[in-house]
């Protein structure tokens, strides 16, 4: 019995050159190519154009992104959950990961900036409380180091709340652009998997009283104390809500947190 | 990755700087604004599809007011790459009918699979491959000097 290759289709010569050949048809067109010079210097060619084009156009991948492409100037006008959901996940795969959530709240943009900051810590909480492999940035077993962090970047003293007395853990927490700057996001989740997510960063908001605030599924607790604002939010219930955000509160307070203090 | 790839892909399409960021900027608004949420491994090859059909878009209104163009005239100096050799790939792919270009750079440049370039323009893998082996048998005659010296841009 010979071994001549069986005849190789020109379909097969592409795939070959774009790496799309079935492993098993491998071996048969390179034996082809072999005896075939012809086709051989064509799939050269080929190889040669792929190159030529990578060269003048890879540098164009490496330019510094012009301002007017920024996701974050593009995504201000509009603001629903499908657009930032949207936009998170655009973002999520334009960074590649790093920074993930590209979203600002639009300073002084809209009638109520304390609104939007809201709507913000909502969307943060529906975008990651559903994540299951990357919900945080950094575990809640380096709570001190996570702490650190966030305070380091929101410029002021945050703790991670202790709420196993309400059966949470945390779970970590991640560095999120927030309405004036950095936002801190804290995440905790109880024995069945409810995730409650806390939000906190600088507003120039007058401080309120504890408010709630229902979009979808999602309800949050919200405040501001000094000139840092807190969401609290969750899929519960509103009374269960209420417990964990009361707990934050107590923590967060500065007359009360200092006794109690158990970050 | 996905901005600078696109501005890549826009780039190489339409070989003008400032109509290829036009092009993403547009590409991109018109994600944010779908009503449609996406899941994973689709984003790319959907803002990818925005793209090349935005640029379909682009052409046709273009073409509407028909200008002869001879090729060659534009080789204003690259600053990108200086040698002929990226000129030529650049006039080479010019050459191309809009849809083979874009089949060619979204495999070649992009790196999309067969499958995800279907997807992006909306046809068969079968028109996908026939698209692609046009461009490169056409690309190579270019360069191998069977240049058309004029060419009617439709």
């Amino acid at each position: 019995m010979s071994e001549r290759p069986l005849s190789v289709t020109e379909d097969e010569l592409h795939a070959y050159v774009d790496g799309e050949l079935p492993a098993d048809r491998r071996s048969a067109v390179e034996a082809w190519l072999a005896s075939h010079q012809d086709d051989a210097t064509r799939v050269a060619a080929w190889r040669a154009q792929a190159e030529a084009i990578h060269a003048r156009y890879d540098a164009i991948a490496s330019e510094p992104i012009p301002a007017r492409l920024d996701l974050d100037r593009l995504t201000r006008q509009r603001r629903s959950w499908k657009t930032v959901a949207t936009a998170a996940a655009v973002a999520a795969f334009v960074a590649g990961g790093a920074a993930g959530w590209f979203l600002r709240g639009a300073t002084g943009v809209g009638p109520n900036g304390f609104e939007i900051f809201t709507t913000d810590a909502i969307d943060a909480h529906k975008l990651y409380a559903v994540e299951v492999r990357h919900p945080v940035e950094v575990p809640g077993s380096e709570a001190d180091h996570l702490v650190q962090w966030l305070s380091k970047r929101v410029g002021y003293e945050l703790r991670a709340p202790d709420l196993k007395r309400l059966g949470l853990k945390l779970v970590g927490g991640r560095l999120l652009p927030g309405p004036t700057g950095a936002a801190a996001f804290f995440m905790y989740e109880n024995a069945s998997g409810e995730r409650f997510t806390i939000y906190s960063a600088r507003s120039n908001a007058p401080d309120t009283a504890m408010r709630y605030n229902v979009s979808g599924k999602c309800s949050a607790f919200y405040w501001v104390d000094g000139d840092v604002a807190y969401v609290v939010s969750g899929q519960a219930e509103r009374d269960e809500l209420s417990k964990v955000a009361t707990a934050a509160y107590e923590q967060f307070d500065p007359r009360t947190s200092r006794k109690g203090s158990s970050s | 990755m996905t901005i600078p790839a696109l501005r890549r892909y826009a780039r190489s399409l339409t070989r003008d700087a400032e109509a290829a960021d036009d092009l993403v900027q547009d590409t991109l608004v018109r994600a944010l604004r779908s009503e449609h949420l996406f899941h994973g491994g689709e984003i790319r090859s959907w803002l990818y599809t925005i793209l090349t059909n935005l640029n379909r878009n682009r052409l046709r209104s273009l073409a509407r007011r028909p200008t002869l163009t001879v090729l060659g005239d534009d080789d204003a100096p690259d600053m990108a790459g200086p040698e002929a050799g990226s000129r030529d790939i650049e006039r080479a792919l010019a050459s191309l009918v809009e849809d083979q270009r874009a089949a060619l750079l979204l495999v070649v440049l992009e790196g999309l699979t067969y499958r995800e370039v279907a997807e992006v323009q909306g046809v068969p893998i079968g028109t996908v491959m026939s698209r692609l082996a046009r461009a490169r048998a056409q690309i190579r005659s270019f360069l191998d000097g069977e240049r058309p010296a004029l060419r009617r841009i439709k």
